[in-house]
């Protein structure tokens, strides 16, 4: 590990103000940042620790949707009431995620920022455009079965690995940002950027922003909700291919649906395509087929993934189907 | 892996005191990373690196109580509560298995709640109440998971066993359920490279009534 200097903030104002210098880390839970520290990925000479921010706290918005800290620990997001009761979707990914020790860890604000687990990514040894652009991509060509088949670029197809991003997606959350100059709220769905030609750059926060907080929406009326998740074993594993479905139905017939897809795209990966599809269609076998069909049209596979097409379409028919037949 | 000693019969005693522990720290390296081998050089570089000896520049106090201790120690920023625990308190019954969070040998609880102590560093835990293996039970009075484990015969090398009790014992505060697949969901995050995994669930399920 390269050596740094490490600080303790207490307040927001603080860690946004240390934030601004050169080279530096806010740390969390650590379990992103620690472990690429000691890749040598991640080289920061200066590392703020956050954890003693006031921003651990679940709280009720006056439009009756939740206010989720930026340090609130995944499993206490997972098992909190009114995440289990008015987002299931969100409490499921959280849960599939990782380990119960290092949800104990990990936090709303680190989980949102992970690094992607591409192989070459990690290994400071290979090309990688993210790592070091201009290097090139070795996964292109190389060992490629665990990334993305939606959203990649020549420079870069890595997956992003989160299981709680794709539920977010899926609710329409938002993240709130603190930053030098001020505060300002940015839809989930736009805070991720495709790699393109500039890999490194994930996300619209600037160098030293903070994320104090992330906002849902009320739930859906009468909405049902849930995360399903292939991986090459039954848990402390990564996704193959996820998928988050939020339905409402009504009379028989889908009136609201919100899918994302996860472990297939650069970026957690809503499907307009597969909703379209489910709005005002028959809640039936044929409608979760259809848009399943829909929610995988233009993948493109790479030499070893291909069969996460196949894979993504039956997670999301499977799991339409699923929702659906919840009480 | 870790458990081979260097062996002196009495009429061929060693020359200085050493245990294989001070001949690894001597040249540098962790015990696990020397087993593991080239593929985890940089964690050994770190492991190095991370005892921080008091005199190194950069290094700060920090204060936590273990087992009920407490401890002022001065610190290199880079220290994983990990290396913390084993390299300066010299408390190794807590293990370093892969050092990046997949493997869960390293658990310990902080303030009650089980973590992986190598994905720390240690400096986050000022104030901290750290729980390991050692201040769990004693010889004569096991913790009811300890003797579990021994009863249920929940291991074979014993390498991840503390990470396992650990883990275990901390189940009690989290809402988990009871059935055989919850407890396996709920202790995922604790590999054994032995496969001991049944009579773990076995020692678990009895431990915990
Ligand atoms: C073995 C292993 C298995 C895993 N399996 C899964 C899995 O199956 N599914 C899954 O979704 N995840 C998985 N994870 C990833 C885990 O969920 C993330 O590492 C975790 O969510 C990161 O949160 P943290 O608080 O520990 O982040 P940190 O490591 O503390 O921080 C991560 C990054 O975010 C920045 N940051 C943190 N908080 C803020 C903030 N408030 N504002 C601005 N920047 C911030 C940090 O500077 C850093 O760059 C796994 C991790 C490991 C090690
Ligand atoms: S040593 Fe910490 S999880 Fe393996
Ligand atoms: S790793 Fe050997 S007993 Fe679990």
């Amino acid at each position: 590990m390269h050596p740094f200097t490490f600080n303790r903030a207490s307040s927001t104002d603080q860690a946004v103000k240390w934030g601004a210098a050169p080279n530096v880390r806010f740390i969390a839970g650590g379990t992103t940042l620690t472990d690429l520290m000691k890749l040598g990925v991640e080289h920061p000479t200066q590392v703020v620790d956050i954890n003693r921010l006031p921003l651990a706290e679940v709280e009720r918005t006056p439009e009756g949707g939740l206010k989720v800290g930026a340090l609130v620990r995944n499993s206490d997001l997972a098992w909190h009431l009114a995440v289990k009761q008015g987002y299931p979707v969100l409490s499921e990914a959280l849960l599939a995620g990782a380990s119960g020790q290092l949800r104990n860890m990990a936090t709303t604000g680190g989980n949102l920022l992970q690094r992607t687990r591409c192989m070459y990514f990690r290994d400071n040894l290979s090309p990688c455009n993210k790592r070091e652009p201009g290097t090139g991509c070795a996964a292109i060509g190389g060992a490629n079965r665990t990334l993305a088949i939606f959203g990649t670029s020549e420079h870069c197809i890595a997956t992003n690995p989160s299981d709680m991003n794709v539920a977010l997606v899926a609710l329409g959350a938002q993240v709130h940002i603190q930053g030098n100059h001020g505060s300002r709220v940015v839809p989930v769905g736009e805070f991720f950027l495709l790699p393109g030609s500039t890999p490194q750059v994930e996300t619209v926060l600037q160098p030293g922003e903070l994320i104090t907080h992330v906002a849902l929406p009320p739930p859906l009326e009468g909405a049902k909700s849930g995360y399903l998740k292939l991986r090459d074993r039954a848990s402390y594993e990564f996704a193959l291919a996820s998928a988050a479905v939020v339905l409402q139905i009504d009379g028989g017939r889908v009136r609201q649906a919100r899918v994302a897809l996860g472990g297939v795209g650069t970026l957690p990966w809503r499907s307009p395509a597969a909703e379209q599809a489910l709005v005002g269609a028959p809640a039936s076998a044929a409608t979760w087929r259809a848009a399943a069909e829909a929610a995988v049209r233009g993948a493109k596979a790479q030499s070893e993934n291909g069969f996460k097409i196949e894979l993504a379409k039956r997670c999301v028919a499977q799991q339409l189907a699923t929702v659906a037949a919840r009480v | 892996m870790a458990k081979q000693k260097l062996q002196f019969s009495p009429d061929n005693p060693p020359l200085l005191p050493l245990s294989r522990r001070s001949v690894l720290q001597a040249l540098g390296i962790s015990s696990t990373a020397a087993v593991l081998g080239s593929g985890l050089a940089q964690a050994a570089g770190s492991a190095a690196a991370a005892p921080g000896d008091a005199a190194e520049p950069g290094a700060q106090i920090l204060n936590m109580t273990v087992n009920g201790e407490p401890h002022s120690l001065k610190i290199d920023p880079r220290t994983t509560l990990l290396d913390a625990l084993r390299e300066r308190l010299q408390l190794t019954g807590t293990k370093k298995g892969c050092d990046h969070g997949q493997c869960g040998a390293c658990t310990v609880q902080v303030n009650g709640r089980r973590v992986n102590s190598c994905l720390s560093l240690a400096l986050m835990h000022e104030g901290d109440a750290i729980s390991t293996i050692e201040g769990l039970g004693t010889p004569e009075q096991l913790h009811p998971m300890q003797a579990a484990f021994v009863e249920h015969d929940a291991y074979q090398c014993g390498y991840c066993t503390s990470g396992q009790i650990m883990s275990a014992v901390a189940l009690a505060n989290e809402p988990y359920g009871t059935s055989d697949s919850d407890i396996k969901e709920a202790m995922s995050g604790n590999i054994c490279r032995c496969g001991a995994y049944s009579h773990i669930l076995k020692a678990i399920k009895q431990a915990r009534g």
